[in-house]
């Protein structure tokens, strides 16, 4: 098997005296699609937040191409922009353009030129639909376009695996589609990808495995045929009854 | 009692009030300029610096804002003679303005940079920006759109406190005004004309500091 792009050796960590996350054991090849759901609480945004070193892990290795990720160096792959993420809240930074949002960080982290990171932004903001908006601030978008915009402003920096921490939990419910519909057409095309949701059509779709975790362990692993059909674990069961 | 007006003798001494004001406008904006060029810095420090530094700025803080800023005039005015640094009184004025002022900046620009969410901090870190490049482009520039109106006013309240320093025999408005008061005998005349002129230089502050803000933060979008 190929080294995984991705992965988590016994990782731990701790809020005070709660443990968020116990022993996390996690591959993901290239070009995977990893769905992550649990009850609320469980550790899942804990999990994405240490990948990209938001949250500092106290034990285990997190691996990237089979190396450690170290915070420290200056290739890390999270410095490098070679891991990204979409977050919850968007997170867009609302004093610049949509454009500027999707070229500062391969102006300033890439060195890539102007003309070139602007040329490769509208690429982008036309492959989630909304190249059009380029010049308008985040403030004057939907929610839905928002978070399209997010989406193209990592694909920007050309990641080799991209983490979304419920990208469609603060959208309106006609919202949800639009952004989905982004997702899937990225994983269609090999992007590797891990997905905290609770959509769950989507998860069926797209998923190459789903990975239920409940009080920071992972439980179950599975792909979403035997997911949904035949859940092995007590715990996967009564989630799944509460939320299909 | 009936007073007579006399503003015959202000009137003489028109050009050195005129000097004056522009005194206290070039001290106030110069102060303005530095004040908020240290602070920046230094309310960054106080946030994310290294334990020492964090502790030694809330002291400094502290120590500013908890003395009269005339006792801190005359600690400025003195402690330079002491260390052998010779300086005219305007020019120990612009530090003891710029010592206080800079210190009230700090505490407000602090509100600002822990105002803005902490996820924009966090969507430049996983883009791969340094702390550097995310405080200069992302969270300052917010911090100071939030800050801007409470900053305003600090730098209106330094123009006008700068009358203190003329205990220090400076020649800002003040001190001229004191000056034409004993030499005319119409102190009343003399610090009522230069109660317009302080007027005057609040609302010309007031009207400068709109159009700054116009140019910096809505020219370019529409609410
Ligand atoms: N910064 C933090 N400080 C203290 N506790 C935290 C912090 N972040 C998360 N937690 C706790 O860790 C647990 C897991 O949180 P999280 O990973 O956000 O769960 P999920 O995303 O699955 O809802 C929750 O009980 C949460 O309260
Ligand atoms: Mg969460």
């Amino acid at each position: 098997m190929d080294t995984p792009v991705l992965e988590m050796r016994q990782v731990a960590k701790r809020f005070g005296a709660f443990q968020a996350l116990a022993n996390v054991d996690l591959k993901v090849g290239r070009g995977e699609r990893v769905i992550v759901c649990g009850p609320s609480g469980s550790g899942k945004s804990t999990l994405i937040r240490c990948i990209v070193g938001l949250e500092q892990h106290e034990h285990g290795t997190i691996l990237f191409d089979g190396a450690p990720i170290d915070l420290r160096s200056r290739t890390s792959p999270i410095r490098s922009g070679q891991i990204g993420m979409v977050f919850q809240q968007f997170n867009l930074f609302p004093h610049l353009t949509v454009l500027q949002n999707c070229t500062i960080a391969p102006i300033k982290v890439r060195g890539s030129t102007r003309a070139e990171a602007e040329r490769k932004a509208r690429d982008l903001l036309a492959r989630v639909g909304i190249e059009d908006q380029a010049d308008k601030f985040p403030g004057q978008l939907s929610g839905g376009q928002q978070q399209r915009v997010a989406i193209a402003r990592a694909l920007c920096m050309q990641p080799r695996a991209l983490l979304f921490d419920e990208p469609t939990s603060a959208l309106d419910p006609e919202m949800v589609q639009e952004v989905l519909n982004v997702m899937v057409s990225l994983a269609r095309d090999g992007m590797t990808m891990i997905c905290v949701t609770h959509e769950m059509g989507f998860a069926r779709e797209v998923a190459d495995r789903i990975v239920f975790m409940d009080r920071g362990e992972i439980v179950e692993v599975a792909p979403p045929a035997a997911f949904f059909a035949a859940p092995k674990n007590e715990r996967t069961r009564a989630f799944l009854s509460r939320i299909l | 009692m009936t007073y007579e007006f006399y503003f015959g003798d202000i009137w003489k001494a028109r050009w050195l009030l005129l000097d004056g004001t522009l005194t206290t406008l070039r001290l106030s904006a110069l102060c303005m300029v530095l004040s908020l060029a240290l602070a920046v810095p230094a309310a960054v420090a106080r946030i994310a610096g290294p334990g020492w530094l964090r502790g030694t700025i809330y002291a400094y803080v502290e120590y500013v804002r908890n003395t009269p800023f005339l006792v801190q005039i005359f600690l400025v005015y003195f402690g330079l003679g002491m260390a052998g640094i010779r300086l005219n009184p305007n020019g120990a004025a612009l530090i003891a303005m710029t010592a206080n002022g800079a210190a009230y900046t700090i505490e407000i620009v602090r509100a600002g940079i822990v105002g803005v969410d902490r996820g924009q901090w966090e969507a430049g870190r996983v883009l791969g920006l340094s702390p550097v490049q995310i405080y200069s482009s992302i969270v300052l520039p917010q911090a100071l759109k939030i800050i801007y109106w409470p900053l305003a006013s600090q730098f209106i309240l330094i123009m006008l406190a700068s009358s203190a320093v003329s205990v220090i025999a400076t020649t800002e408005l003040s001190s001229i005004t004191y000056d034409i008061s004993t030499q005319t005998f119409r102190a009343f005349e003399a610090y009522l004309v230069t109660t317009g002129i302080y007027f005057a230089l609040s609302v010309a502050f007031s009207a400068v500091f709109s159009l700054i803000f116009w140019a910096l933060f809505m020219r370019r979008r529409p609410a």
